[in-house]
């Protein structure tokens, strides 16, 4: 099974390959793949709905309890089959739908790595390698919404989707090391059974809620859905696989995964049902609004997607069962829609619902696969969408614990708002009055028609024989989610019931809905308030105090002005500096010793001061050259009386080199000035003089602690026995410190080139370039 | 000795650390030597003085014996020395390029690396 799961990744490495070799034949070359995965998958159906489950593990990270642990049951061979089967319908989509583009070898790679990590989603069974997958998806899903990365609309719809979903996967990452901890084990197969011990224990509330917020995040929930419709800036295939059907059904997927474990406590119904509940409305309200076929679809995904959470959230066997069949539904109807969508797009040359009708005529195959997608949307018989709205208006009916009530109304109001984006999404285009498009349509490709009448056919075939097909298998899928054994009955028919009649007000209140666009569009307008004030906005706002708030600080220590640099430097030594010695340090300790000073020395002194001061009074560039000079001779002189002959004579020729090179250079410079302001000097001064006696106050500190040198001894007896110098300093030098001595050869070295290169600069050779 | 030369280092600090505030490019320059200087004197300061005895072992002898000046500063500071000239040589010559350059010795006044209009 690992195999499987990296085949994918092995073959997003060689596809741009394949494709510079085979060309036009690429996508039937690559679709085998998907095709393989779905039949090695599907070969596990039997044994699967018998109830058995097959794992393998692979150590990876022994260390930290981390394995390539995989497992495949009910839900996970659902996910698996869906992946790989509409990645196979999609990769013959985009072979045709991006026939033409330069890049679609890359497209085949960025497809197969994301394919092959919502593979290993759907089968890990550790939670931290689930957590590597999981990013893996949002990062192919980056690249793919970046396809087109020349538009800036595509690269910022792409990095607000990574933003979204990478931030909320860093919540999930806390929170399964959460639970993980809690429940004392990474293997997601055992944490049912330890459910007691996770939900009592006092991780359990924050754990729960960054994982939610991760698969809300993920999966576009109500304030995390934002991301979604931006998401469209994809090319149509990418929008078909990654944001309808598979990738933002992953947190979906995980919300169901955990559910044995972290579910039916009081927060789960309260939360993750309020979330999903409040997101089908919200998006289900806005997607019919639009007029552009994406927007359209992209909503009502995100509404479909909040239905699923909400079935959750209730978390009844038969919600569960509900979410399990909708969510085969969706990915049926969804990814057929989108590949219309994109069908008519690229025949048409538009998507706004508006400019189009009458393409039965013209492009049939493509209607017949979008019909039955949309009469499934919509609920009607015999369809699996039927069946799937049964089965969610009875759990509503049943969910005795919650607000039956509620929840149906809630529902069913979702469900009215589908069938008119339903209604729209073909009706519209596909019967009518022809309109007048960019390009005259006509009937897509083979390889871009057959996807959507490939899923319409399942649909149809599942709707038929929904017991005959689905019933043992979804058993399986349901008894993973609820925890324990289910038992899944699917039918058409129901007998004359509350179920039934809300079905028919539904179609009815949908289509009357539909009808009437025209004249209700005007009055629920002003209820739009979301664009003002939703989410997105907030994102927006949020995006841009991060960039103000940079720049606010760049300006402030970045300000381009040497002495403030200065000014902070001292000021944050100083303040280090007084605030060890305030806590640290005895004054009284100090001793002031001046009883061996000789009378040369105190002249040496007083002349340095002399210089010292000098040059800060003088208004001559040769003085200061001069009086610097004294210094420097001074301090040599220093040397020669303190035991330092090789300093003495260093200093000696570096001073006279220095005074040189000084006095030739600012010859050519102009005469001392004074730019600055009295106030400011005397400013400066102040901040000098302090910082001046800060440091006198460190030396007599220092020096009137008795010294402690391990390093002078280990030199001293050492130097003759091991390097064979009779000077230390050399010894340390040249041989001790060698490679320090090497690095300061180098700095001297650049600084050489550096000094060559300035002097050849001249002003003229810029004005060529 | 010691204490003396706190002072003087002290005082060697302050007048290095003004002449860096300044606006002026050579005054920048001499600051930094001044500053060098001071820096130099620190280390040697901190590891105490000792008058006369520099440490090198006798002709005969196989280790440093009595009294003798620390190695360890000294051997610091010829490093720092020599690194300090390469410095202010540097600067010295970038300085005076960008004098060339942009014609204003101010550093308030380099604003960006156009040449002025002759």
């Amino acid at each position: 099974m690992l195999y499987a799961v990296v085949s994918g990744f092995g073959a997003a490495l060689v596809a741009p390959l394949i494709h510079q070799s085979v060309r036009r034949w690429s996508g039937w070359l690559l679709v085998l793949l998907p095709l393989a995965l779905f039949g090695y998958f599907a070969s596990h159906m039997e044994q699967i709905s018998d109830g058995e489950k097959i794992a393998f593990a692979y150590t990876w990270v022994p260390s930290l309890d981390v394995e390539l642990a995989f497992m495949l049951d009910g839900l996970s061979l659902l996910f698996v089959l869906l992946v790989s089967g509409i990645g196979a319908l999609i990769v013959l989509y985009g072979s045709a739908y991006l026939a033409d583009h330069p890049q679609l070898g890359r497209f085949y790679a960025y497809l197969l790595m994301f394919m092959a990590s919502m593979l290993g989603v759907a089968l890990a069974d550790n939670l931290i390698t689930l957590f590597i997958f999981w990013e893996l998806t949002s990062i192919s899903s980056y690249l793919l919404i970046a396809f087109k990365h020349d538009y800036e609309s595509s690269r910022e719809a792409a990095k607000k989707a990574l933003i979204v979903t990478g931030a909320g996967g860093l919540a999930l990452l806390a929170g399964l090391i959460l639970v993980g901890i809690e429940a004392d084990t990474w293997t997601i197969s055992e944490l049912a059974s330890r459910k007691d011990v996770i939900q009592e224990g006092g991780l359990y509330l924050p754990a729960l809620l960054l994982i939610l917020v991760g698969c809300f995040a993920k999966s576009a929930q109500f304030p995390f859905h934002f991301w979604l419709p931006y998401a469209m800036e994809a090319p149509t295939p990418v929008s078909a696989y990654l944001h309808s059907a598979t990738m933002v059904k992953a947190g979906v997927y995980l919300l169901a995964r955990l559910h044995p474990s972290l579910g039916g406590t009081d927060e789960w119904h309260a939360i993750v049902t309020g979330v999903g509940g409040l997101t089908m409305l919200i998006a289900g309200f806005i997607a019919w609004q639009h007029t552009d076929l994406k927007k359209i679809l992209a909503y009502t995904t995100i509404s479909a997607l909040g239905i699923l959470v909400f079935l959750l959230g209730i978390g009844t066997g038969l919600a569960v069962k509900g979410a399990m069949i909708f969510l085969l539904v969706h990915s049926l109807y969804k990814g057929a829609l989108f590949m219309v969508a994109g069908s008519i797009d690229h025949e048409t040359g538009t998507r706004d619902i508006a400019q189009l009708g009458d393409l039965a005529k013209s492009m049939p195959f493509t209607a017949v696969g979008a019909g039955l997608a949309a009469l499934s949307m919509a609920g009607l018989p015999p369809l699996l969408g039927f069946i799937g709205k049964e089965i969610i208006y009875e759990a509503t009916q049943e969910a005795h614990d919650l607000l039956p009530l509620v929840l149906t109304a809630a529902a069913l109001l979702a469900n009215i708002f589908n069938v008119a984006a339903a209604a729209m999404v073909t009706l519209k285009p596909f019967t009518g009055q022809a309109a007048h498009t960019p390009k005259h349509p006509h009937e897509a490709p083979l390889a871009m028609w057959i996807g959507p009448v490939v899923l319409g056919g399942f649909t149809l075939a599942f709707g038929v024989a929904s017991n005959l097909l689905l019933k043992d298998f979804f058993a399986q899928t349901v008894a993973a989610v609820y925890g324990k054994p289910y038992e899944v009955k699917l039918g058409l028919w129901h007998g004359l019931n509350t179920t039934l009649v809300l079905s028919v007000v539904t179609l009815v209140a949908g289509g009357l809905l539909y009808a009437y666009l025209r004249q209700i569009l005007p009055i629920v307008k002003p209820l739009n308030v979301g664009e003002k004030l939703g989410p997105d906005r907030l994102y927006d706002i949020g995006f841009e105090g991060i960039l103000d708030f940079a720049s606010l600080t760049e300006r402030f220590f970045q300000n381009g002005h040497l002495r403030y640099y200065l000014m902070t430097i001292i000021f944050t030594l100083s303040s280090l500096l007084i605030l060890t010695m305030t806590t640290q340090i005895d004054f009284d300790s100090i001793q002031l010793n001046v009883d061996d000073v000789l009378l040369h020395e105190y002249l040496l002194a007083g002349l340095m001061i002399a210089a010292a001061i000098t040059i800060t009074m003088t208004s001559s560039r040769l003085m200061a050259v001069a009086a610097l000079g004294v210094v420097g001779y001074s301090v040599a002189l220093l040397y020669v009386f303190y035991g330092a002959p090789d300093l003495a004579m260093t200093q000696f020729s570096i001073e006279t080199l220095s005074v040189v090179v000084l006095v030739l250079v600012l010859y050519r410079l102009p005469k001392f000035k004074d730019f600055s302001t009295p106030r400011s000097r005397a400013r400066d001064g102040i901040i000098a003089v302090m910082f001046g006696g800060l440091v006198t106050t460190l030396i007599l500190i220092i020096t009137s602690e008795p010294l402690q040198s391990r390093l002078s001894p280990y030199f001293a007896e050492n130097s003759y026995v091991l390097a064979k110098g009779h000077n230390v300093v050399n010894v340390i030098l040249v041989d001790f410190r060698g490679f320090d001595t090497m690095g300061e050869i180098t700095v001297l070295g650049v600084a050489a080139i550096g000094i060559f290169a300035l002097l050849k600069l001249r002003p003229s050779s810029r004005k060529e370039e | 000795m010691e204490t003396v030369l706190a002072f003087v280092i002290g005082i060697l600090f302050a007048v290095g650390i003004y002449l860096m505030m300044r606006r002026s490019l050579v005054k920048l320059i001499i600051g930094l030597g001044v500053l060098g200087h001071a820096a130099n004197l620190l280390i040697f300061t901190v590891g105490r003085l000792t008058r006369g005895e520099p440490p090198l072992i006798g002709k005969h002898e196989e280790v440093l014996s009595g009294t003798f000046a620390d190695p360890l500063p000294q051997a610091l500071i010829l490093t720092a020395i020599v690194i300090g000239f390469g410095v202010q040589v540097f600067a010295a010559v970038l300085i005076k390029s960008a004098y060339r350059i942009v014609g204003t010795d101010d550093l308030d006044e380099m604003k960006s690396t156009d040449e002025t209009q002759p």
